[in-house]
């Protein structure tokens, strides 16, 4: 009795926490609500399975308790009743997959019209760039880092000339505006996080990863690092605010290009590097 | 007609191996030190796992005095922190959830439960004893060098694992870690085709396959994945020591550190990944086929009922076991490998869920119409089938690339897999040792002191992890030394973090009730018989208890049926032993 009772306790707190837990997903700012739904679509599903099946438990450690004098069945196998539950669990999981395959299949197809913004980790802050008035990023390689250079653009590249750099300050987005978010990393392994995107993915040196996204929701938001890189992992945080349209374009009138930064310090550069 | 049933004719085949010489140890140096004996070597792997798992747990209660009580333990700093977190994972899944299943159960209970008088290879199986123990021993050094143990998290992901912005990175940390993995592997390596060579060869006659008890199944099917998955880890490992010490450039694309220029270039991080799951995803199931395995035997004997769906059961293991190998990348949703693998990978994921929810359906179909004892082995059971089950389903969140993307690295993940691989095997653990106590020592454990033990554990340890899910909700990501001031995380996380902690205590006391239930047990518990659960399996039916060198004494049993014969209508006990031939076919039997 006290087993069984102590089973359904455990079903019951578990749910009661769910919905009464102040424990819960940050207001989103961009277009990945199809996560939130898949999270609760898949909350759905598997609560009601943890459920069914605990009481099922609860029930049979409180019916067949040990009596003397009771005899157990003896059922080896019930070919009909083991493939209705494979079925049902097929189901279930099918349920789960199907759309999130589908959203996923979203989630990797970056639409035509997102506009490119570069952001670099290393230990322990993050840079930005983005692409100025052609609207393309120039290309950069670890191997061009210098004092100078700090995010390693190649100088031979004519659309790095414009690309706007953003050091020891904060990010701004437009709302409404898709971007594919260009992931760098200078030294190891960092993750661009913003819980509130709810999209993230890590950046490895040597390689360009990237995610897109729509932002939808104005405001400021920190950014967190969410791969481990380090002592200093837990305190690389940064800021990001999504400007409505007016706000975003008088914050790009004010930012340094990377020409502007190399004439300021007036080195040249052409011979420097090969092109690539 | 099914061959499981007891109605089957009792058919003893010839048997395929003769008998061999066994090896007999004359002093005491060869009988209880450098032992060939199986069941000495499983107490050994046994004591020296279980030793350096409270290791694990006390630097586990570290990380949550830091997360529960941050800034108030000036000797808790990030760098600390990170080798309390990355030592705890590497000992828990490696050092002792692995050691412990396959080289403290596999060697004592293989040749028992197979009617073997001992491992194949007797002398391979003492040296991987005692590789295993160097292996521990370089490990725990590490903690003593100048600049202590590595910090790199225990999937140790270069290139920080061996830069100077990581504990041990530049120091001799991350060089003994390295080292010890590869002696582990080593050693593991010539155990793992000990216990399969035994399962295969070493079988008495009438063990047929089909009549193995599912604990040898899990082990076995086990130790195929961990020979298979392991020499990933040990390439992985042996290349990441040369890009330490001679500068190669396996793992590490040119670089920038602080400012430096380092001399790397053409290296790929990602590779090192794929390397590290395509072991690390198995491991998982390394750790958790033998629980399997176990839990179906406690449940089917002290429910006093067959195991429901046994066939399935092992398919279910072997399927499980193969598809093990094709959804390691699920650890990687978030690494920026090719997107369209995410396709691949959460399909194979979750396919594998079926095997998986299969297994506990026929866990509880077992205690359906049973005659339940509700005893040590079969409260750790059912916590085990609580513990299982919550985690399994979190892995439903996980495995499905678009909801993971959310989730990952988030504090959701460190809940659901200390669920699913931490408490429920480590559940199982408990139960077996409850359960085998008796055979190995000859006493039973004390049952009130271990039932408090299950209540303070397993409802402690879902009082940790349950709530933990809800802060990775909120967004907290995981190896943070402390929440920062993120605007998004209440205040509220913070004294959650505390109340975890403070169960987190409890629990890590109470198994200091277990470690004296043990020693007490051995001098004083009560003498418990050769079979006091009452059970059909070969161990069991040993003419001595603890069993003697050789196990069965002058003959080897002989096999009439499968191990799930309990209350068979007809039969005058409530048990059938696997080697007795049985008074219901009058005919064939006598």
């Amino acid at each position: 009795m006290g087993v069984a009772l102590a089973i359904v306790i455990i079903v019951i707190g578990s749910v009661l926490f769910h919905l009464f837990s102040p424990w819960w997903w940050t207001p989103i700012a961009t277009n990945w609500g199809f996560m939130d739904d898949m999270i609760s679509l898949t909350f759905w599903i598997t609560g009601i399975v943890y459920v069914v099946i605990l009481l099922f438990v609860a029930y049979c450690v409180y019916k067949f308790q040990y009596r003397e004098g009771r005899v157990a069945a003896y059922e080896p196998e019930n070919t009909k009743l083991e493939i209705w539950l494979t079925v049902l669990t097929s189901v279930g999981v099918v349920a789960l997959l199907a759309p999130g395959l589908f959203v996923w299949f979203q989630f990797v197809n970056v639409p035509e019209e997102a506009t490119e913004v570069e952001v670099v980790g290393q230990q322990w802050f993050w840079s930005f760039r983005l692409p100025g008035a052609d609207g393309k990023l120039g290309t950069a390689d670890n191997r061009l880092i210098s004092e100078d250079n700090i995010l390693g653009i190649n100088p031979n590249d004519p659309y790095g000339q414009d690309d706007i750099i953003i050091d020891g300050n904060d990010l701004h987005l437009a709302a409404g505006q898709p971007v594919k978010m260009l992931l760098r990393s200078v030294d190891v392994l960092h993750n661009f996080y913003v819980p509130e995107f709810r999209a993230k993915m890590d950046m490895v040196p040597g390689m360009i990863t990237y995610f897109w996204m729509e932002p939808t929701r104005v405001g400021t938001y920190d950014v967190l690092c969410a791969e481990l890189c380090g002592v200093g992992h837990g305190y690389m945080g940064g800021t990001v605010l999504i400007d409505t349209v007016e706000d975003y374009d008088l914050w790009i009138s004010e930012q340094t290009t990377f020409a502007e930064m190399t004439t300021n310090t007036g080195i040249e550069f052409t011979n420097l590097v090969e092109d690539p | 007609m099914v061959e499981t049933e007891n109605t089957s004719p009792p058919s003893v085949p010839p048997a395929e191996v003769e008998e061999v010489e066994l090896y007999h140890a004359t002093s005491f140096w060869t009988k209880y030190v450098f032992s060939q004996d199986a069941k000495i070597i499983a107490i050994q792997y046994s004591g020296v796992a279980i030793a350096i798992g409270f290791v694990a747990l006390v630097l586990s209660s570290l990380i949550r005095l830091q997360l529960g009580f941050p800034e108030m333990f000036d000797f808790i700093t990030p760098e600390t922190y990170y080798q309390f977190v990355t030592m705890h994972g590497m000992i828990m899944v490696v050092y002792l959830l692995t050691a412990l299943f396959l080289g403290g159960f596999g060697n004592y209970l293989i040749p028992l439960m197979i009617g073997a008088r001992d491992m194949s290879f007797p002398y391979v199986n003492m040296l991987s004893f005692w590789i295993y123990f160097l292996a521990v021993l370089v490990l725990v050094g590490s903690f003593f060098v100048p600049g202590g143990p590595t910090g790199a998290g225990w999937t140790l992901y270069p290139p920080q694992a061996i830069l100077s912005g990581t504990p041990g990175g530049k120091g001799l940390g991350i060089i003994l870690m390295l080292v010890s993995l590869a002696l582990f592997i080593v050693g593991f390596t010539m155990g793992g085709l000990n216990y399969v060579v035994t399962v295969l060869q070493g079988r008495t006659r009438g063990m047929t396959m089909m009549r193995l008890p599912l604990t040898v199944w899990g082990i076995f099917t086990a130790t195929v994945l961990a020979l298979l998955a392991f020499p990933a880890l040990l390439v992985a490992t042996v290349m990441m020591l040369f890009d330490r010490l001679l500068e190669t450039s396996f793992f590490m694309p040119s670089l920038v550190e602080f400012g430096d220029q380092l001399s790397y270039g053409g290296g790929s991080p990602i590779l090192f990944q794929h390397l590290f799951w395509f072991f690390g995803h198995p491991e998982v199931y390394i750790v958790a086929l033998p629980a399997f395995g176990i839990v179906s035997d406690l449940i089917s004997t002290h429910a006093r009922k067959n195991i429901f769906g046994y066939r399935m059961m092992v398919w279910a293991i072997v399927g499980i076991g193969a598809l093990s190998f094709i959804v390691w990348a699920h650890h990687m949703y978030v690494s920026g490998m090719h997107p369209y693998f995410g396709f691949f990978f959460a399909t194979t994921t979750l396919i594998i869920a079926v095997p998986t929810a299969l297994k506990v359906y026929n866990w509880i179909l077992t205690l359906w119409n049973g005659n339940i004892h509700l005893n040590t082995p079969m409260l750790f059971s059912l916590g085990f089938i609580v513990t299982f089950l919550n985690g399994g389903l979190t892995g439903l969140f996980l495995g499905n690339v678009i909801v993971d993307i959310p989730l990952s690295d988030t504090m959701f993940v460190v809940a659901h897999f200390h669920m699913v691989m931490g408490v429920a095997p480590i559940l199982v653990v408990f139960g077996a040792i409850y359960h085998w106590f008796p055979k190995i020592s000859g006493r039973m454990l004390h049952e009130g002191l271990g039932k408090i033990h299950f209540w303070v554990t397993f409802v402690g340890s879902y009082l940790i992890f349950f709530p933990m899910h809800y802060i990775g909700l909120v967004g907290v990501p995981r190896r943070y030394p402390e929440l920062g001031d993120a605007a998004f995380i209440p205040d509220s996380v913070a004294t959650l973090n505390s109340f975890i902690s403070l169960a987190a205590f409890t629990v890590g006391v109470a198994q200091i009730l277990f470690l004296y239930n043990v020693f007490w047990s051995l001098r004083k518990g009560r003498p418990s018989g050769s079979n006091p659960w009452r059970a059909t399996t070969l161990e069991w039916q040993t003419p001595h208890t603890p069993p003697a060198h050789g196990n069965f004494g002058p003959e080897l049993p002989l096999v009439y049926r499968w191990p799930y014969d309990y209350s068979v209508p007809g039969a005058a006990e409530d048990f059938l032993a696997q080697n007795d031939p049985g008074s219901l076919d009058s005919g064939s039997s006598t």
